[in-house]
């Protein structure tokens, strides 16, 4: 007779099987440039430094550099292969920011949403440096009068 | 004495003062608190809207339908551009909402991304083909050129090649008149 506890175990190890992951993914093999690097070492470390700087779009937290997504190395396919054409970094980051927006960058520029982070410390440092200014004069102004 | 009244007066100022910061922690507090209790958008819409569809030609994705190229989206009238892969799992659920737009009489191109010919045939043979025609895209470079950032996406184009909308995810039975509307808003 089967006993409770072997129904029981045998229910924890089908449970462990099926959560074995249910989506599926493509079977192609990657986009020639997603795995290899450029011949070119000087072309290759521009290449490597803007994929570091670039969002993964499906795995929202890592760069393109950094993810297995088959879309992530569908991307550093075109940043490769736009460098080997001659484009430079700034160009194919811009390219990709028209289509997916300031979100695919890592390196924050300065656009209509974004100023007052920029703006925000240079004010503050203007403020503080108002305020010493007045103490500071104050002070020196109280150091006369007293002597 | 003089001097003694105006310090106390400064003194109560300043102590007003001094619950400022704590007053900004608890604002920012606050702000993060509401932030978290939010759902996080996950999608990444296309900048492309309002922006013509880029030059592409792509190869057949399946025999016995022509691939895609831009061409097929110039003149006549709005059409849907469907952004799809016989392995992604919400495009089964949109197939039967494709083909109801078809039935419409609305002009439906693929693109099918990453995908092989025999995957392709075996899809449309189970779930239904809806396509006038699909294109093979094995390196997401339409799709990349196009701000689409995942299977399934539908983009609508109007008859100058303009994108006009875009859907992220499949369609369920309720954005179909939805899109309709847009197709008629592309006109």
């Amino acid at each position: 007779m089967i006993s409770q506890r072997k129904i029981g175990w045998f229910f924890v190890m089908l449970m462990a099987v099926l959560t074995v992951p249910l989506s599926a993914q493509d079977s192609l093999p990657p986009a020639p440039y997603a795995y290899n690097q450029l011949d070119d070492p000087r072309l290759e470390s521009e290449a490597t430094a803007l994929m570091h700087s670039l969002r993964c779009l499906k795995c929202q937290s890592q760069s393109i550099a950094d993810s297995d997504a088959p879309m992530a190395g569908d991307m550093r396919h075109q940043v490769r292969s736009r460098i080997l054409a001659g484009e430079s970094p700034s160009e194919i980051r811009s390219w990709l920011i028209a289509r997916y927006g300031d979100y695919v960058s890592y390196e924050p520029e300065v656009s209509a949403t974004t100023w007052p982070l920029f703006a925000g410390p240079i004010v503050l440092l203007l403020i503080v440096a108002g305020v010493l200014l007045r103490r500071l004069g104050k002070r020196r102004c109280d150091a006369g009068d007293a002597a | 004495m003089p001097p003694l009244r105006f310090r106390r007066n400064s003194g109560m100022r300043s102590r007003l003062f001094l619950w400022l910061p704590l007053a900004l922690f608890a604002f920012f507090a606050g702000v993060a608190g509401y932030m978290l209790t939010q759902d996080k958008d996950e999608f990444v819409e296309s900048t492309m809207i309002g922006e013509p569809l880029p030059e592409f030609a792509l190869e057949p994705a399946v025999a016995g339908l022509p691939g895609a190229s831009k061409a097929h989206f110039v003149g006549g009238k709005p059409r849907l551009l469907n952004i799809w892969a016989s392995w992604c799992l919400p495009c089964i659920a949109e197939a039967p909402q494709l083909e109801a737009l078809q039935a419409e009489g609305v002009e439906i191109i693929g693109i099918a991304i990453r995908d092989r010919p025999e995957d392709v045939s075996n899809f449309l043979g189970r779930y239904g083909n809806p396509y006038a025609a699909i294109g093979s895209d094995k390196i997401s470079e339409v799709q990349l050129a196009i701000g689409s950032s995942g299977v399934p996406e539908t983009f609508v184009i109007d008859a100058n090649g303009v994108i006009r909308y875009q859907h992220i995810g499949d369609i369920r039975q309720a954005d179909v008149p939805m899109l309709l509307g847009e197709l008629d808003n592309a006109r």
